[in-house]
């Protein structure tokens, strides 16, 4: 491509043609403050803190850097006192309509925009405090909160929803001063069809949405002597939980992760990855007999993620038959904790507390779904905490997270293998059941199954399963799954089996996981650094495939039986429902 | 929250939605297709209340919230529909600075509606008009084609009395 040069700061450097002034800043090693823009999601230079002086022989001024094309022999000064002046001017008009509550702020310490206060000097004198408008609290999602006190209408949130989700039911309402984000016809963001992925609250700079938090219930919990409570922790936290405590993104930190939890007083720590490993063998059963026996349509679509469940009862309500009925993970789990495990250990299921640690919100919502209950009476699981709130519970216990020892799950719903810990990336379920699925019909060993992985949003494979070709895809992010959706729909596509995760990327990118600062997202690929803890701890498992779980094969002898059998279907499997848009 | 769901029944036709319904399929694949489908769709029911913008969603893809979105930018599109009598109270300078302003709060008390909305009973609806050109009668206001001028405050309730 063809290059031309800049010259930023007084240093020329080369740059492809189309590289932005703030790309360009980058490559020379100076970050331009941003909060409006996310790369190719959020191009829009409506904030103006990433203004950059910049002169094309007319003289110096001032342009949006984070959508400004470099031109040949351009100077930009990024730090000049004009460009320091006019961000500063912009933080303060931002603050004279905010809270400005920052001791009470979930996200004090880690929010874009104190930190850009901090940095320009910006105190909380309100030198341009005016008229303000003053937004009621919205509760009505069972996932989240909006605040629009806190708000910066930097539409972060509008375009992940929009653009990445397609599903847009958050948006600019009104116009000018009066401008605020909301839904249409003022609804409550429970009454509208959002599906509880949480990428919102994942990118929003500030504490303006948040998960609704539970960590004082399960303290609670904990401290009641009548209470065995037990935690269960997906396979993506393990890859974000560190990042809470200043850890860099994709660092694994799963030993430090159970010694925390136990440190809590949870009374026994397990492991999601458990429940994966059951998914699995219920899923790939499932499948098999679809494909063999005809029992249900193809193609068959995983149903692990709570947020594409949603999508699909709201937006594609004609193909919920093609939905697997398995449980998701979370919810075997608890199902399996309140029967299997009660039964076991001699505990009245009412005295069991299931609490998940999820890098997930929509799991908020799915343990309050109809049918989540194996136990008469008891919900599968209690309650669903996010990475972040884990975070924060480990943070107030005065835990010191980096001089914790390495720390092993309990027995026995702590065991899995290889095939549950890659659920929480793109692709893992896939390739987890294929591993089980291939290993049943043929009884060959396959493990890394390459084609599956990556970040790609639609990656697709053909596979021979014991003899039948069969056409697999694994799509992740609700747009791109709008794409194999509508092909399916036409009959274009064929397919016997899909993979569906809400989140780009899969689990270890989701809506529950630790905010990542844009200025980091927009040059890391965070799912990629996450994805590879969990494929590095695969391949370092000494078992690779749910069949091989011996928690899970003792299971099946002394519970469940066989796969797909009576008593499985009744504790592990689900059913869905029609709903309408919003 | 405060829904913002107009509070009059709607009452549009079989043949009003295949008036709009044609108009947007024969738009919806055009690029900026929304503004030109909303102004035919207030022209035809006279208000942009949820049903109609639910057809419109329904039609084109667009989510209901980005069509929202675009009519709570623009002036030009009402949410509410138009009462029997429009009440409208000049806020021109030589009325509101002979009190029309009070008058205006005293209608939106009495009615318990804002500007811009209709009452639930479909009977009247309220709005702000700059001047009418009767600024000798300031200060002033019209019920339809009625024109009242030379008010005060205490007025106000004789003259909703007639029309209700």
């Amino acid at each position: 491509m063809e290059n031309i040069t800049v010259k930023i700061n007084g240093s020329e450097i080369s740059v492809p043609k189309g590289t932005t002034v703030l790309e360009a800043a980058h490559m020379a090693g100076i970050e331009i403050p941003t909060l409006c823009y996310m790369k190719e999601i959020n191009e829009i230079g409506a904030c103006r803190i990433c203004v950059t002086e910049v002169n094309e022989g007319r003289g110096f001024r001032l342009v949006a850097a984070c959508v400004y094309p470099c031109s040949n022999n351009m100077e930009i000064l990024t730090s000049s006192p004009k460009v320091i002046e006019a961000r500063k001017k912009t933080i303060e008009l931002i603050l004279s309509t905010h809270d400005r509550k920052c001791l009470s702020c979930v996200r004090s310490g880690n929010c874009e925009l104190q930190k850009l206060c901090k940095d320009y000097g910006v105190d909380d004198a309100g030198v341009f405090d005016g008229e303000r408008n003053i937004y009621e609290v919205d509760n009505s999602a069972a996932h989240m909160y909006r605040d629009n006190n806190k708000c910066v209408l930097c539409r972060r949130c509008v375009a992940v929803c929009a653009n990445t989700q397609g599903i847009g039911v958050i948006g600019a309402n009104e116009r000018g001063f009066k401008t605020f984000i909301g839904s249409a016809f003022d609804m409550g963001l429970g009454e509208t069809s959002c599906v509880s992925c949480g990428q919102c609250i994942a990118v929003c700079p500030v504490g303006a949405i948040s998960e609704k938090d539970y960590t004082k219930e399960v303290l609670a919990a904990i401290a009641d002597p009548e209470k065995t409570v037990l935690v269960q922790t997906a396979p993506a936290v393990r890859a974000g939980l560190g990042e809470c405590f200043g850890l860099p993104v994709g660092t694994n930190v799963e030993g430090k992760m159970v010694a925390a939890l136990r440190k809590l007083g949870f009374d026994k720590v397990f492991d999601t990855d458990f429940g994966a490993d059951l998914t699995i063998m219920e899923e790939a059963h499932e499948f098999i007999d679809r494909l063999k026996y005809k029992s249900g349509v193809l193609p068959m679509i995983t149903s692990c993620s709570p947020g594409w469940v949603k999508f699909c009862e709201h937006y594609y309500p004609d193909l919920i038959d093609h939905l697997s009925t398995c449980k998701s993970p979370q919810q075997m789990f608890g199902a399996t904790a309140k029967t299997y495990y009660a039964e076991k250990m001699g505990i009245d299921p009412k005295n069991i507390v299931v609490v998940s640690i999820m890098p997930c919100t929509a799991k908020k919502f799915e343990i309050g779904r109809d049918d989540q209950s194996a136990a008469a009476g008891c919900p599968d699981v209690d309650y669903a905490l996010t990475t972040r709130e884990l975070g924060r519970m480990i943070e107030r216990a005065g835990i010191n997270f980096h001089a914790l020892p390495d720390d092993k799950f309990d027995e026995p719903l702590g065991i899995s293998t290889g095939a549950g810990v890659i659920f929480g990336a793109t692709g893992g379920v896939m390739e987890a059941a294929l591993r089980t699925a291939i290993h049943e019909l043929t009884g060959e060993n396959v493990t890394d199954l390459n084609k599956l992985r990556g970040t790609d949003g639609i990656k697709e494979a053909t596979y021979d399963v014991g003899g039948v070709e069969v056409k697999v895809a694994v799509v992740s992010g609700l747009a791109n799954a709008r794409i194999v959706l509508d092909k399916i729909k036409s009959g274009e596509a064929d397919y016997q089996f899909i993979e569906i995760m809400a989140c780009p990327g899969g689990c270890v990118n989701g809506g529950g996981q630790p905010q990542v600062p844009m200025s980091v997202r927009n040059f890391t690929d965070i799912r990629k650094e996450r994805a590879k803890v969990l494929y590095d701890l695969d391949s370092s498992m000494p078992l690779r495939q749910s069949h091989e779980n011996p928690a899970i094969q003792e299971m099946y002898e002394t519970f469940f039986g066989k796969p797909g059998s009576r008593k499985a279907h009744k504790v592990l499997h689900t059913s869905y429902v029609k709903r309408s848009v919003n | 929250m405060n829904s913002s769901k107009s509070t009059v029944p709607f009452k549009g036709t079989p043949e009003q939605e295949a008036q709009l319904v044609a108009f947007v399929e024969e738009k919806k694949d055009s690029q900026g297709a929304l503004m030109p489908i909303l102004q035919k769709a207030q022209e035809i029911y006279g208000y942009l209340p949820i049903e109609v913008q639910k057809i419109i969603s329904d039609r084109t893809g667009i989510s209901l919230e980005k069509i929202y979105g675009v009519v709570t930018f623009y002036a030009q599109f009402s949410l509410y529909p138009k009462g029997e009598y429009t009440i409208s109270v000049c806020l021109g300078t030589a009325c509101y600075v002979k009190g029309s302003g009070d008058i205006y709060d005293k209608l939106q008390e009495m009615l318990g509606i804002a500007g811009g909305e209709c009452t639930a009973d479909g009977k009247f609806s309220l709005e702000a008009c700059r001047c009418i050109g009767a600024c000798g009668l300031a200060p002033v206001l019209t019920v339809n084609e009625d024109v009242y001028g030379r008010l005060t405050v205490d007025d106000v309730d004789k003259i909703i009395a007639k029309y209700a």
